[in-house]
């Protein structure tokens, strides 16, 4: 069988990271604009060469339902010839890649800009500044609320609940993953948490959130932009950066309910992007794995198939995962300890990596990487296999 | 959770009308698909097995065991801040459906999944009623 015709026809020539975390001073669009300008310095593109805009608003944009169009004038880009303002949750970043690289297979568009951006985070209140009105609870008026139920971190701590019980998943488990990636986040000083070490028993220790979650099972929160430029492999070639070329990607939405099936779209998306890249896990170098828990990782090593179903948690235990382990694992602290760019979080590190760019967190063989999102809970999944070889 | 302060009172849309009817019978009801018979809770305009839009009401025996369990420790709303640490459960219902809940009489940490549970009901107003659950032992303690 002859290689798959996408593989390596299109691949990522920019990647933008602006500062992440509590940094302040512009919103949703400001961050997305200054990302995109960093991608294109990185690339060594002007605007102009822009012809694509996918985007992702984060939570706090205004304008949920064209903020393509929004950032399109933001930028003052013309002629785009490719746009869409997407939403699959964390499963986003991959999938806007995914509409890059078929655009510029088909002719569609030449280059075109992916980008993420959010904001929720406020500057610190001066003393005496914080309101309290019972107007901020207006959202407490659904049939949840009666009985306290409130947010993302309940809803995946029931699933997590149901896969402790039916796996024997236990609490070290899941606190060896964020042990394990807070150790890679030493390495990367764009990480919020670079130089805060953790312990298991610092994980033990740390105040709950919804159990089964503990502080550090839930993912960072960060103000921020990132953005990545896709065009054809033939073009990335002659720009400024080693091009990163996209060897497989897949998408899996498995409807339903996860608390049923414990499993992640990982399970649909996995063979589709592993034919079109045509090769085996065992060819992968680096991994990044969506983690806006330390569950999510777990459920997502299971269904890739690093280890069989519901032993995720021994696997992780067994500190496989850290630096020196034998599967270099969300390399940058993910979003459990870098930063919390939803889907494109873990498609910046792979980059990084694969351009060796990971400085004191650089993987030393570093061709090809899978990257996943997730989005919802355990509601939409997409991935890559991303290579520093074109072939 | 008896001595619960004001929980927020849940609006009482259109759709979860009936429901509310009946809770303040102290009667546990849920969507039956008048084509297929499949129940579902909460009210949805659809069945998601056959597609019909045909739904009526169906009392269920208020039995059930708790499918899965979390326990709160942020309070997100002042009515829960002096009950933090508390348990919210996902209850799976004998016929079938599942139902968001607390287990009453029974501290956070000794409500496990499998637990066998069943309706009790806790007026908040005039309007809403709300179905807890208790241990099913507890009915003759």
């Amino acid at each position: 069988m002859g290689a798959h015709p996408l593989r390596g026809a299109a691949a990522i020539a920019g990647l933008g990271i602006t500062p992440q975390g509590k940094v302040y001073g512009t919103n949703g669009v400001g961050f997305a604009v200054d990302a995109v300008r960093l991608a294109l310095e990185d690339a060594g593109l002007e605007k102009s060469d822009l012809d694509g805009l996918l985007v992702n608003p984060g939570l706090t944009w205004n304008d949920q339902g064209m903020g393509s169009f929004q950032l399109q004038q933001a930028l003052g880009l013309r002629d785009l010839r490719l746009t869409a303002t997407m939403n699959l949750g964390g499963a986003t970043a991959c999938a806007m890649i995914h509409q890059a690289v078929l655009a510029i297979a088909s002719g569609m568009a030449t280059a075109v800009a992916c980008v993420f951006s959010d904001a929720p985070l406020k500057p610190p209140a001066p003393d005496g500044a914080r309101k309290s009105s019972g107007a901020a609870y207006g959202f407490a008026r659904g049939f949840e609320a009666a009985y306290g139920f409130f947010g993302v971190n309940a809803m995946y701590a029931l699933v997590t609940s149901r896969h402790m019980h039916r796996f024997g998943t236990t609490h070290d488990q899941l606190g060896a993953v964020a042990v394990a990636q807070r150790r890679w986040a030493a390495g990367n000083p764009q990480a919020q948490l670079h130089d805060k070490p953790l312990t298991l028993d610092d994980y033990r220790a740390s105040r709950w959130i919804v159990e089964p979650f503990h502080l550090f099972d839930c993912c960072l929160v960060s103000n921020g932009g990132l953005a990545v430029i896709v065009t054809s492999a033939d073009r990335a070639r002659t720009l400024r950066k080693p091009p990163v070329y996209v060897w497989g990607m897949g998408q899996g939405h498995m409807g339903g309910d996860p608390a049923d099936s414990l499993t992640s779209g990982a399970v649909l998306a996995k063979k589709p992007a592993f034919d079109m890249a045509g090769i085996g896990l065992a060819d992968l170098d680096v991994v990044e794995l969506y983690d806006c828990y330390t569950f999510t990782v777990l459920v997502t090593l299971e269904d890739y198939g690093f280890c069989a179903k519901g032993e995720g948690g021994p696997f992780a235990a067994e500190a496989h995962t850290g630096p020196g382990g034998k599967l270099a694992l969300n390399t940058g602290g993910g979003q459990l300890s870098s930063f919390y760019m939803w889907g494109m979080t873990p498609v910046s590190e792979a980059i990084i990596q694969l351009r060796g760019e990971g400085g004191a967190r650089q993987v030393a063989k570093h061709d090809v990487a899978l990257v996943s999102g997730n989005g919802g809970v355990l509601s939409t999944h997409s991935n890559l296999i991303l290579s520093r070889l074109p072939s | 959770m008896s001595d619960a302060p004001a929980r927020p009172i849940p609006v009482v849309t259109p759709e979860m009308a009936p429901f509310w009817e009946a809770a303040k019978r102290h009667q546990l009801v849920v969507q039956r698909c008048v084509a297929c018979g499949a129940l579902r809770f909460p009210a949805r305009e659809v069945c998601s097995t056959c597609l019909s839009r045909e739904v009526d009401w169906a009392p269920v025996s208020g039995r059930g065991e708790v499918f899965s369990k979390v326990v709160m420790h942020q309070a997100n709303h002042p009515a829960f801040a002096a009950l933090a640490p508390y348990a919210v459960v996902v209850v799976q219902l004998e016929e079938g459906a599942r139902i968001m809940s607390n287990v009453t009489g029974c501290a956070p940490a000794d409500v496990h999944i499998g637990m066998a549970v069943e309706v009790t009901f806790q007026p908040l107003d005039d309007t809403v009623t709300l179905p807890l659950f208790r241990p099913t032992s507890s009915k003759n303690g």
